[in-house]
C-alpha cells in the first residue's frame, strides 16, 4: 500500500556510534537487516538506519533503565510478572552480542554474526526468538524480544530519533506522519490520503535531532 | 488534597467556592496545554506512548505483583498493564476520553443478582457488594461531570423514553449530552452496518473529545477535536480533550483560597493519638526534606491504588487479611478483562484519523442487560470498534499467518496497515476473596516505605464472560465481510506485562456496612471522619465500562456531602 522509497541516497551516510563499539554496531546492523530486509525498495532496517536509532536509544535514559525499578532482590518470576533481570537494556545488548558472536566464532569457523551468510543469520535469530539458543549471560528470548521491539521502534518512530530515515518505515505502510487536522478528510471514506509525509521536524526525513 | 488530578481539581473547585482554604500536594510537576502539550511536539509516539513520557516512573514508586497467595510477589519493574500518571492533571491529561455511566443494576449488583438468579448463583469466594448509593442518586452528578467536560454523544434514554441512535440500555438521564457525537470513521461506519445486520443496536460512544467548540459551565472555552489520532497517552494541544487543564484549572488557579505544590510526595496521613482524627499529612519535597502539612480535612485524590497504599501506610482502617477474610483496607481489588477481534479488509480505512473516544459500540451484553441464567457467569461488557488513531509502532494489527519478522512481515505491514481495524471487548471484573492489596514484606520505595503488593488473577467467571462476549464480537467482525479475522482471547492468568487498561479499582470500597467497606456512601472514612477517599479506589467491584465518568460523578456527589453536611457538622455522616 505504501509508495516507493524517496531519499534513498540520503540514507546511506555513515554515522559514528555513540554507544556501540564498531563490532557491536556491525552485529546490530546485520541483525536488524535480517529482521526487516531492505529488498529492492530500500524500505527496510538498513535504509531506515534502525541501527543508528538503537545505538542512540541505548546511550540514553531507555538504555540506562532510568525510569525502571531496579532495586533488588532479583528473583525469577512467572511470565506474568514480567521483566525481573538486574540488567539494563544497554547491558542486555552488550552481553547478548558478546555471547552470540562468541557462539558464532565457535560454530562458524571463527566468523562473527555479521560475517555469516544471511540464511545462517536467520537461523540464529529464529533460535534466539524461540529461546532454543543458550546464552551465557542473558536469556536469549529476552534479548530477541528487546531487539525486535527496538527494531520496530527504529523503523517506525519519528525520524528525528535517527531511524525511519527518509520516512522509509512510514512510506512502506502509508502513514502520512503526525498531522494536526483531519476534520475535512475523516468522512471521505475509502479515499486514499495523498499529502506528503511529514515528521515533527518537517518534511525532511533525514533530519535527526541533537548530536 | 493528596494528588492534583481529576478528583482533586473537581473537589478543589467546589470546596473553594464553599469558602475553604484548599491546598493540593502533587508529586509530579506542573503541566499545561502550553507549552507541555503543544502540537509541535506532542504527537511523538516514541516519546509518549512507547517510552511513557507522561506517566509515573516505577523507579520512584511501583508495586509488587503476584497472581495468587502461594506465590512471591515481584516488583513491576517497568509499566505495562496499566499506565498511571504523574504531574498536575494526572491521568486526566493522557486518557482517551471514553466516558460512560454505570448501569443502575451495577450499583446494587449483589441484591439484584440474588433477586433475579438466587443467592447460590454467586460463587462463595466472589465478594461483590452493593455500593450504598444508587444510580438515581448519582444521575445529577453524572450530568454535572458530562457538562463540565463537554461530552459529545447521543443520549439513549431520557427520563425513561428510549432515544433513537443512542444506547437503549443506559440508565435514564435527565437530558441529552452537551455536544453531538464525533464524526464517524470509515471503520466505525462498517461496524455500525455489520452490528445492525447481526441484530444489535450500535450507537456512537460518549466522548470527552469535543465535537464542536464548547464553553463549559465554569466559562472555560474548549476547541473542536481535529481527529489527529494522538489521544491516549498524549496531552491534547488543541483544547479539545477534557482534562483538569482544559475544564477547571483556568478558573481554579486564579482563586486566592487555592494553592498547590508540586514535587511533593505525600508519604503519610498523620493521625492524632486517638487514631480517629487526621491532623494533616507528611510529605517529602524534591530536595528530600520532610514536612508536616497540617489540615482540618484530608482528601486522598491520588490514583486508585496509591490511595490504598497511603491508607495502609497510615494505619487507616484494618488491613485486609485474605486468610481470615477480616479487615477492609485493601480488600476487593478489581480490574478489567479485555479482548479483541482484528479485522482485515481490502478497503482503505485510514485509522490514523481518529480520536480517543471515537467509537461505535453495542451494550447488549453488559451488566445484567441479558439473561445470565443459562450462562452461569456474572457481569459483561461492551463491544466496540474504536478508531483512536493509527500510530505505527503500537497501533497496527497483522493477520494470524503473518510472519513475526523478515520480508514476510514487511509485506504484511504494507498490505494491512491502512486496511485493518480492531473490535474490542471491555469486560467487568468481580471482586474476590483472594484479589486484594496489602504491603509487601520485601521491596521498598525510594523513601524506604514498603511497596504496595497486588495479588490478583482472572477467575473462571471472568474467563467465561469474556469468551462469551468475544464470540459476539467475532460475529460482528464476520458480518463486516473481511478478508480474514484474528481473535485475540484473554486466556490464562492475568499478566502485568501487556497493556490492557488503566482501570484499577477497589481497595477502599464504599458501602453501607463498615465490616466490608473502608468508606461510607459519601466516600468518608468510617474510621477517621475527616479523611475522604476519591477515585476508583472506592469501587466495590468493577463494571463493564471505563471508570472515569463514575469517578467524576462520585466526586461531585462527595463534594455536595462535604459542603452541605460535613462542613455544617463535622463528624461521621453515616451513623450505624
Amino acid at each position: 500500500m505504501g509508495c516507493q522509497g524517496r531519499g534513498m541516497k540520503a540514507r546511506n551516510e555513515a554515522v559514528s556510534p555513540v554507544f556501540f563499539s564498531e563490532p557491536e554496531l556491525r552485529f546490530v546492523e546485520a541483525a536488524t537487516e535480517r529482521l526487516i530486509p531492505d529488498e529492492e525498495d530500500g524500505l527496510g532496517a538498513k535504509g531506515a538506519a534502525v541501527a543508528v536509532f538503537i545505538d542512540r536509544q541505548l546511550a540514553g535514559p531507555y538504555g540506562l533503565a532510568e525510569t525502571w525499578y531496579m532495586q533488588g532482590p532479583w528473583q525469577h518470576g512467572t511470565p506474568e510478572q514480567g521483566y525481573q533481570l538486574k540488567l539494563t537494556p544497554a547491558q542486555v545488548y552488550r552481553a547478548a552480542i558478546r555471547n552470540v558472536d562468541s557462539h558464532c566464532r565457535q560454530t562458524y569457523a571463527n566468523k562473527s554474526f555479521a560475517e555469516l551468510a544471511p540464511a545462517d543469520q536467520d537461523n540464529i535469530l529464529h533460535r534466539l526468538e524461540k529461546g532454543d539458543a543458550e546464552l551465557a549471560d542473558v536469556p536469549a528470548k529476552v534479548f530477541f524480544d528487546m531487539l525486535w521491539q527496538n527494531t520496530v521502534e527504529g523503523f517506525l518512530a519519528d525520524p528525528m530519533y535517527g531511524g525511519n530515515r527518509g520516512f522509509a518505515g512510514w512510506e512502506l505502510i502509508g502513514f502520512p506522519g503526525p498531522r494536526y487536522n483531519y476534520i475535512n478528510e475523516i468522512e471521505q471514506y475509502g479515499k486514499p490520503y495523498t499529502r506528503p509525509t511529514v515528521g515533527l521536524l518537517g518534511r525532511d526525513g533525514t533530519k535527526v535531532r541533537g548530536g | 488534597m493528596v494528588g492534583f488530578g481529576w478528583t482533586a481539581s473537581i473537589l478543589a473547585q467546589e470546596l473553594t467556592d464553599a469558602g475553604l482554604q484548599v491546598l493540593a500536594l502533587e508529586r509530579g510537576k506542573f503541566r499545561d496545554t502550553v507549552p507541555d502539550f503543544a502540537t509541535t511536539h506532542i504527537q511523538d509516539e516514541l516519546r509518549y506512548a512507547v517510552r511513557h513520557g507522561l506517566f509515573e516512573e516505577p523507579e520512584r514508586e511501583t508495586l509488587t505483583f503476584r497472581n495468587s497467595i502461594d506465590q512471591t510477589a515481584l516488583p513491576m519493574r517497568h509499566l505495562g498493564s496499566f499506565l498511571p500518571a504523574a504531574g498536575v492533571g494526572g491521568a486526566g491529561v493522557h486518557w482517551n476520553g471514553q466516558t460512560w455511566r454505570f448501569l443502575p443494576t451495577d450499583f446494587k449488583i449483589r441484591s439484584h443478582t440474588e433477586e433475579r438468579y438466587g443467592k447460590k448463583f454467586i460463587p462463595a469466594d466472589m465478594t461483590i457488594q452493593d455500593w450504598g448509593v444508587s444510580y438515581e442518586e448519582l444521575e445529577p452528578y453524572y450530568d454535572r461531570f458530562e457538562y463540565l467536560c463537554g461530552i459529545s454523544g447521543q443520549a439513549g434514554n431520557i427520563k425513561g423514553q428510549i432515544q433513537p441512535g443512542g444506547n437503549p440500555f443506559e440508565g435514564p438521564r435527565t437530558r441529552g449530552y452537551p455536544l453531538p457525537p464525533l464524526k464517524r470513521s470509515a471503520a466505525t461506519m462498517k461496524f455500525d452496518k455489520a452490528a445492525r445486520e447481526v441484530g444489535f443496536q450500535p450507537f456512537p460512544c460518549a466522548a470527552a473529545n469535543t465535537s464542536q467548540p464548547y464553553k463549559n459551565p465554569l466559562g472555560v472555552q474548549m476547541g473542536q477535536c481535529t481527529y489527529c489520532g494522538y489521544c491516549e497517552w498524549f496531552g491534547c494541544g488543541n483544547y479539545s480533550k477534557a482534562s483538569p487543564q482544559t475544564t477547571i484549572l483556568p478558573v481554579l488557579l486564579r482563586k486566592n483560597n487555592f494553592s498547590y505544590r508540586t514535587g511533593c510526595d505525600v508519604t503519610r496521613v498523620n493521625l492524632d493519638s486517638s487514631g480517629k482524627r487526621a491532623t494533616g499529612v507528611t510529605y517529602v519535597d524534591l530536595q528530600g526534606r520532610e514536612f508536616e502539612q497540617p489540615a482540618e480535612l484530608v482528601i486522598l485524590c491520588a490514583f486508585a491504588q496509591h490511595n490504598v497504599h497511603l491508607l495502609l501506610l497510615s494505619g487507616i482502617g484494618q488491613p485486609y487479611d485474605p486468610k481470615t477474610a477480616t479487615g477492609v483496607t485493601g480488600r476487593n481489588y478489581a480490574y478489567q478483562i479485555t479482548s479483541s477481534v482484528d479485522v482485515f479488509t481490502d478497503e482503505i480505512m485510514n485509522s490514523f484519523m481518529g480520536a480517543g473516544a471515537l467509537g461505535q459500540a453495542i451494550d447488549e451484553f453488559n451488566g445484567d442487560n441479558f439473561d445470565h441464567g443459562p450462562h452461569g457467569f456474572i457481569g459483561g461488557g461492551y463491544i466496540v470498534l474504536w478508531t483512536t488513531g493509527g500510530r505505527p509502532i503500537l497501533q497496527h494489527q497483522l493477520p494470524a499467518d503473518a510472519p513475526k519478522w523478515g520480508a514476510g512481515w514487511k509485506k504484511a505491514m504494507a498490505k494491512n496497515y491502512l486496511t485493518s481495524a480492531s473490535i474490542a471487548t471491555h469486560g467487568s471484573v468481580m471482586s474476590y476473596r483472594d484479589s486484594y492489596l496489602d504491603l509487601d514484606p520485601t521491596y521498598r520505595d525510594v523513601y524506604g516505605n514498603a511497596l504496595l503488593r497486588l495479588t490478583f488473577d482472572f477467575h473462571d467467571n471472568e474467563h467465561k464472560m469474556s469468551r462469551f462476549i468475544t464470540d459476539k464480537a467475532a460475529l460482528i467482525a464476520k458480518a463486516m465481510k473481511p478478508r480474514s479475522i484474528k481473535v485475540n482471547q484473554r486466556d490464562g492468568h492475568y499478566s502485568i506485562l501487556p497493556y490492557q487498561t488503566t482501570h484499577n479499582t477497589g481497595g477502599a470500597a464504599m458501602g453501607s456496612d463498615p465490616k466490608i467497606s473502608v468508606v461510607n456512601r459519601y466516600l468518608q472514612s468510617w474510621d477517621v471522619p475527616n479523611v475522604f477517599v476519591m477515585g476508583s479506589s472506592v469501587f466495590p467491584q468493577n463494571a463493564g465500562y471505563n471508570p472515569t465518568g463514575t469517578v467524576g460523578a462520585l466526586t461531585y456527589w462527595a463534594a455536595d456531602a462535604i459542603k452541605n453536611m460535613y462542613l455544617k457538622n463535622p463528624g461521621p455522616l453515616v451513623r450505624i
